[in-house]
């Protein structure tokens, strides 16, 4: 057997591919840890600024995106389950949504920043330099947060997609759920990740 | 005892032989756990002469008082440099990256890795995060000047290229956590038949603490490190006591981090040199569970600990309080570990080699670093041997003592495995005199400078230090003599030396019952395992 038939010794191992993606979701969670333990010092080191930039934030739009994710996980969810009953072209369908509502969740993302952004409420913008000290650090944290969560639903999207191809292609599909069942999990990460920011920042007030 | 259902046949090829590309993209594209152990291999060698280099250019400068070769801007610059390559780029990867990724899918008689292109893709990851480290040397404003450590709020304001290199070190922190998941899956999913987890080599256990503190630490660091970045450039106010951040929790996040790496940095060694004892005792390691279960309680105790580097920069008192009685809890798995490794050679009928001698050496290194660990755990102590050379002499103790010794043990112990040449044993014990003398008359002296009142990072010494400068530096001499030695004595077997047995030292392990080198599927079928690891009895003696 030459080296790269090697290299895919073990495809038919499911369990094995599910054991390293939790442990990449591990990891994952502990790079969010960092950033979750950074917010609780500060919030307790500034409550009352924390609380007037949570209300600065536009409720609305969290709350819109968080039904958005929810969504999306659920489409995540039957595809999953659409792929375990060995229908493929199904769960190609409901992996385009989900990456069609991942997409529509970032288009939120960049009215709500763009709106923060025009306000001059970014970090060493303007209108944020005049708030006191606190309130810069809620918003250094705003932004940090959200776009590394950001970050991971862009990364989400572009796996997801390339998982629907593969699935319409055949080259995943039924034979190989352990796939899409990773690319779920991950998305799953993603949603849950948000529903912590969520109150953290929007609900604040 | 491990058996093989069948004789060992010599008719496939060797890894080395065996590759469907040509030339250098047989070794760049290869998923082949043995290669990527190479590919690590020797872009770690050639990375920790580079850090040797900026280490004895250190040493020169402190050869006398005053301004020798360099400014004191060059000086901190080769101080973090040489901080950077050593922890990032040898220490912290090196032995599971290289001995891991080569014998653990051997020692639990799998065919590979659990994910062979993820272990391909983790040295893609190193050699980025190495690549721009250096660049970060030659590029923008000058090499980072900061100190390993990357502290805010210096590491915030300085204007040299603490950017790249922050970030060099976040990409390879990445390249850590993929070998971690790599190697816990592979322990979980693809030992061979019979081989139960109190069956597995002391090595594989070591491997497996050192995966979890990998998966579980490192991501925090990166975290931390990617703030930094971000502070740098847009100024989010979390460390920046200016912007209303706390450099205080800079130091806990990224010691939550380093601290357990110093962990990931020495359970490997230990696992080697476990190895390596029982080989040349010719008896089975003494305390098997209490080896196994000793990385484990490293691994989870070690965790806990980090903010022992933080003892002077503001605590509470009783926060102190508990870091330092963890710090010297530490110590109980790791005491274990050294008692177990002596009461194996108590008795034993000992052959000695080359392996041995540089393991025995890492015992009474690690121990003289352990020690002096448990002392600056004390808080009194660490008041006042802080930043001194007294860290220094320790930390040297134990990265190069400990995991550099346990480095070249083990490549002693399987070089003949690994590349199926044999070295000159004679040259192998020479070496050993000039690297372990000079060694200490550096690094000890540096305990000693430190207990004085040298401060670490300091371009320039005071009158009374002289003579302990003067120690150290000439002492650096014989140590890079002991290396080259070692190294060139390597080189020599690559291209001279003679072919070497399938089991040179006798040992008991799955590694030596399959050819030297390695076919690329190390097993001409799956072996199924028995009994326990290190069976010697019964054994005639060869």
């Amino acid at each position: 057997m030459t080296s790269t038939a090697h290299a895919s010794a073990h495809p038919s191992d499911a369990f094995g591919a599910r054991l390293g993606m939790w442990l990449f979701l591990v990891t994952e969670i502990l790079l969010f840890g960092g950033l979750f333990i950074a917010y609780s010092y500060m919030r307790a080191r500034y409550p009352h600024e924390f609380h007037a930039g949570g209300k600065e934030l536009n409720v609305f739009l969290g709350v819109l995106n968080t039904a958005v994710l929810l969504t999306s996980s659920l489409t995540m969810a039957l595809a999953v389950a659409r792929v375990r009953r060995g229908d493929g072209r199904a769960a190609a369908a409901l992996t385009g949504a989900t990456v069609l509502l991942g997409l529509c969740f970032l288009a939120i993302k960049a009215v709500e920043w763009s709106q923060k952004i025009g306000h001059g409420l970014y970090p060493g913008g303007p209108a944020l330099l005049s708030l006191p000290l606190g309130e810069r650090v809620f918003f250094g944290l705003y932004f940090t947060m959200t776009g590394l969560h950001g970050l991971h639903v862009l990364a989400g999207v572009s796996v997801l997609s390339v998982m629907g191809v593969l699935l319409l292609r055949g080259k995943s599909g039924p034979a190989r759920p352990a796939v899409l069942e990773n690319g779920g999990l991950y998305w799953h990460l993603v949603d849950v990740v948000w529903i912590y920011l969520l109150p953290l920042f929007y609900l604040a007030a | 005892m491990t058996t093989l259902a069948r004789p060992l046949p010599h008719t496939l090829p060797s890894y080395l032989e065996d590759s469907p590309r040509r030339g250098i993209a047989a070794w760049l594209l290869s998923t082949d756990h043995k290669r990527v152990a190479m590919l690590y291999l020797f872009s770690m060698v050639s990375l920790f002469f580079v850090g040797v280099a900026l280490g004895v250019l250190m040493r020169l400068e402190q050869l006398t008082m005053g301004r020798t070769l360099m400014s004191a801007q060059t000086y901190n610059a080769l101080f973090t440099v040489h901080g950077v390559i050593m922890i990032f780029m040898f220490v912290v990867p090196g032995l599971p990256a290289v001995f891991g990724n080569f014998f653990l899918p051997i020692l639990v008689g799998a065919r590979d890795v659990a994910f062979p292109r993820l272990n391909l893709a983790s040295w893609y990851f190193f050699i980025v995060g190495a690549l721009l480290a250096v660049l970060s040397l030659f590029t923008g404003k000058g090499a980072p000047d900061t100190g390993w450590t990357f502290y805010v709020p210096f590491s915030l304001q300085s204007g040299t290229n603490v950017t790249l290199a922050v970030f060099a070190a976040f990409v390879m922190g990445w390249s850590s956590i993929l070998t971690g998941i790599n190697f816990i899956t592979t322990i979980h999913r693809l030992r061979a038949p019979g081989m139960t987890w109190h069956r597995m080599p002391l090595f594989c256990w070591a491997l497996y603490a050192t995966s979890w503190i990998q998966i579980l630490a490192t991501p925090v660091l990166g975290i931390t490190l990617i703030l930094v970045i971000l502070e740098r450039f847009f100024g989010i106010g979390i460390f920046d006591p200016a912007r209303g951040g706390d450099p205080i929790l800079y130091q806990h996040l990224f010691w939550i981090y380093s601290h357990p790496a110093v962990y990931i940095m020495i359970l490997p060694a230990m696992g080697a040199i476990t190895e390596i004892l029982p080989t040349f005792a010719r008896r089975p390691i003494f305390g098997y569970r209490a080896i196994a279960y000793s990385s484990l309680s490293i691994a989870a105790f070690g965790s806990l600990v980090w903010a022992h580097h933080m003892f002077t920069s503001g605590m509470s008192a009783f926060g102190n309080l508990i870091f330092s009685f963890l710090t010297m809890v530490v110590a109980i798995p790791s005491a274990i570990k050294v008692f177990n490794w002596t009461a194996t050679l108590y008795k034993g009928s000992i052959r000695f080699s080359p392996a041995l001698l540089y393991a025995v050496s890492f015992i009474f290194l690690f121990c003289i670093g352990g020690l002096t660990g448990v002392m600056q755990g004390a808080l009194a102590i660490n008041q006042h041997v802080h930043d001194t050379y007294f860290i220094v002499g320790h930390f040297h103790y134990v990265m190069f003592g400990g995991t550099g010794f346990a480095f070249f043990a083990a490549l002693l112990y399987w070089f003949p495995k690994m590349f199926g040449k044999t070295y000159n044993q004679k040259v192998a014990y020479l070496s050993w005199f000039p690297l372990f003398t000079g060694f200490n008359m550096l690094y000890f002296t540096m305990l000693v400078l430190g207990y004085m009142g040298q401060p670490r990072r300091y371009y320039d010494h005071l009158p009374q230090y002289h003579t302990g400068h003067l120690v150290a530096t000439v002492g650096s001499w014989f140590l890079v003599a002991g290396l080259l030695l070692l190294f060139g004595n390597f080189v020599w077997a690559l291209f001279r030396g003679e072919k070497a047995a399938d089991n040179p030292w006798g040992g008991v392990t799955l590694e030596w019952k399959v050819p030297s080198p390695p076919p690329v599927e190390n097993f001409e079928e799956t072996p199924v395992v028995t009994g326990p690891p290190y069976a010697f009895e019964g054994e005639a003696l060869p």
